[in-house]
């Protein structure tokens, strides 16, 4: 069998989270939730991952961040650290939707709703057929725009629009590096080589992101462009 | 001189993204991907936009300045990165990339200052920083005045813009005028047509004693001038008069520190210190006042990943200690702190 070791993590939430998997189980794994700190905690929490399964950043096999939808500032350091990562090691890097993760970690059946923050009063959102089925999403709405009549994952966020959210908050690494794991298990190395090296374009409308596969480039799924203002005329200074 | 280290500067404190390589201090590459083009049409940098780039033009950049330098990745010794100041969500960019090529070779993190980086940058031309020098950095985000005893232990500040930077008034007298953005380049070249003389503009805290500078006086005196003499102005001589209004003031300043703190070396850095006339008058006053002066070619004075470089091969040469992997991005990162 195939050595491998996914370095997973993601931080695309409030939550950075960072894990190592062996294609099996979850070797190690470290989780924090603090919303404005994700530059200063992600390096230190892979290193820390890597300390406490006694493993070596030469011995991972692939890298995978999660790719959003998120607060753009965060999930830029997870995807920057990714690529940087994937091409001093000479290993892929990939990128997995930040909500397929928070999916696969409820390992249900049944089909249900995921929900993160969006900030502005809104949500990222996408609705599953099961634990790894994507039907629709992600998009971002108000929540009174997010589906009804489903079972709600995900953050605890404008329940009294949307109702009761249950579930995992937050994404977790280690359900991050068992879905992508799980994805390389079933891809033969070419397969796998082409996932990677796709176009690393960047998603930001809602169109783009339909058809994306689970497992992809390290591209960001941003859903909104940027706002910015053409300015007009400059104003007067004389009364 | 094969055993210097090699040292990787990152620099995404704006709309650049620079990528510079040195073996000591010598340039071994120094790559730039602007995103200058999409900000254009917004009348100045949108960081959104920023942030977004730097992603994107990250590893293809880092990549084709390896190449240039004829080096694989692995041959890096250390990694240097701008801690600050600059654009928040673009700085992060950069620090994050940083940290994650440390990691990934092995290799130390300086994360360092901004300003300092232009005052190194120096080096990579004109040789070894006197000790002490002065430096005058004017661009689209800074004017300051700085003492520097040794750009890797000591930087001080003595003096700054009190309201806008050089550039901004540069770029801010461009709209006025119907110039594109950012505006400095235009306003130099229509000036070389014009009279600096034409318009007396004002020379806000000229003569108060002090290192500081004040340009938005000027920038509104203009403007003010442009409305009152619409259609019958004289565009090259409204940008020459505006122009020497602006260099006037940051000279003499500079050679008055150079004067109060018997320093004998003035360096210019910064997008402003590519401007022909600044240049000019900087060497006619230097000459007569006995200061050497020191300018960077026009390419090194912006934004670049090689003063980035420059300063990580200082720090390294100096012995100090590493950056640890939980630094953050600073914003407003004060000057006097060269590396965090
Ligand atoms: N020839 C020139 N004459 C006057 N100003 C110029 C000239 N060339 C460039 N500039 C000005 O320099 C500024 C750009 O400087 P720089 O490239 O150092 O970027 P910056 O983002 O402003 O830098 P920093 O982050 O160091 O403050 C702009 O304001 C531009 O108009």
């Amino acid at each position: 069998m195939l050595f491998v070791l996914v370095l997973a993590f993601d931080t695309a939430t409030p939550a950075v989270t960072a894990a190592l998997h062996d294609g099996t189980r979850v070797l190690a794994e470290s989780t924090t939730v603090d919303a404005r700190r994700h530059g200063e905690l992600l390096a230190p929490a892979i290193e820390s991952v890597l300390t406490e399964a006694g493993a070596s950043l030469r011995e991972v096999t692939a890298v995978v961040a999660g790719a959003g939808p998120g607060p753009y500032t965060g999930l830029r350091v997870g995807l920057m650290t990714a690529r940087a990562l994937g091409s001093t090691l000479g290993i892929p890097a990939y990128g997995v939707c930040t909500l397929d993760a928070l999916a696969y970690a409820t390992g249900s059946s049944e089909p249900f709703v995921v929900v993160t923050d969006a900030r502005r009063k809104e949500l990222f959102w996408a609705r599953y057929g099961d634990a790894r089925t994507r039907l629709d999403g992600p998009r971002v709405a108000r929540p009174h725009d997010v589906p009804g009549g489903l079972p709600i994952v995900g953050i605890r966020l404008y329940e009294e629009i949307i109702g009761a959210v249950t579930g995992p908050e937050h994404p977790s690494a280690g359900a991050l590096a068992g879905l992508a794991a799980e994805q390389l298990a079933g891809l033969t190395p070419e397969q796998a080589a082409a996932a990677a090296g796709l176009p690393e374009g960047r998603i930001d409308s809602e169109e783009a992101a339909q058809g994306r596969a689970v497992l992809g480039p390290p591209a960001p799924i941003y859903l909104r462009r940027p706002d910015a203002q053409i300015p007009g005329a400059p104003k007067k200074v004389t009364a | 001189m094969a055993d210097q280290p090699i040292v990787l500067g990152i620099e995404t404190s704006c709309d650049e993204t620079g990528i510079g390589i040195v073996r000591g201090h010598t340039l071994l590459a120094d790559t730039i991907a602007s995103s200058m083009e999409e900000h254009a049409r917004f009348g100045g940098v949108v960081p959104e936009v920023a942030s977004r780039a730097h992603l994107d033009a990250m590893i293809p950049t880092v990549e084709s300045a390896l190449a240039k330098a004829g080096l694989r990745v692995t041959d890096i010794d250390a990694i240097a990165v701008t801690a600050g100041p600059g654009l928040a969500g673009a700085l992060l960019v950069g620090v994050a990339a940083a940290k994650a090529y440390a990691l990934g070779l092995g290799v130390p993190l300086y994360g360092v200052n901004h300003l300092a980086a232009h005052v190194a940058v120096d080096q990579l031309e004109h040789g070894p920083l006197p000790k002490p020098c002065l430096a005058m950095l004017v661009s689209g985000g800074h004017s300051s005045l700085l003492l520097v005893p040794d750009v890797a232990k000591e930087v001080i500040s003595l003096g700054s813009t009190v309201d806008d930077a050089a550039g901004e008034a540069f770029d801010k007298v461009a709209r006025v005028l119907g110039l594109p953005f950012p505006g400095g380049p235009h306003i130099d070249r229509a000036a070389r047509d014009g009279s600096g003389t034409a318009i007396a503009f004002p020379r806000g805290k000229a003569d108060d004693g002090t290192l500081d500078f004040s340009f938005s006086g000027l920038k509104t005196a203009v403007a003010r001038y442009v409305e009152k003499n619409g259609g019958s102005l004289s565009l090259p001589d409204v940008a020459a008069s505006f122009q020497e209004a602006v260099v006037d003031v940051l000279t003499r300043k500079a050679l008055a520190a150079c004067a109060k703190h018997d320093v004998h070396d003035l360096l210019i850095g910064g997008g402003v210190a590519a401007n022909s006339r600044l240049r000019a008058l900087a060497q006619e006053r230097c000459d007569a006042a006995g200061v050497r002066l020191r300018v960077p070619r026009p390419g090194l004075c912006t934004d670049n990943g090689a003063m980035v470089a420059a300063l990580g091969a200082n720090l390294l040469e100096a012995g100090v200690a590493p950056s640890q992997l939980t630094i953050p991005a600073d914003s407003s990162l004060p000057i006097t702190t060269i590396h965090v």
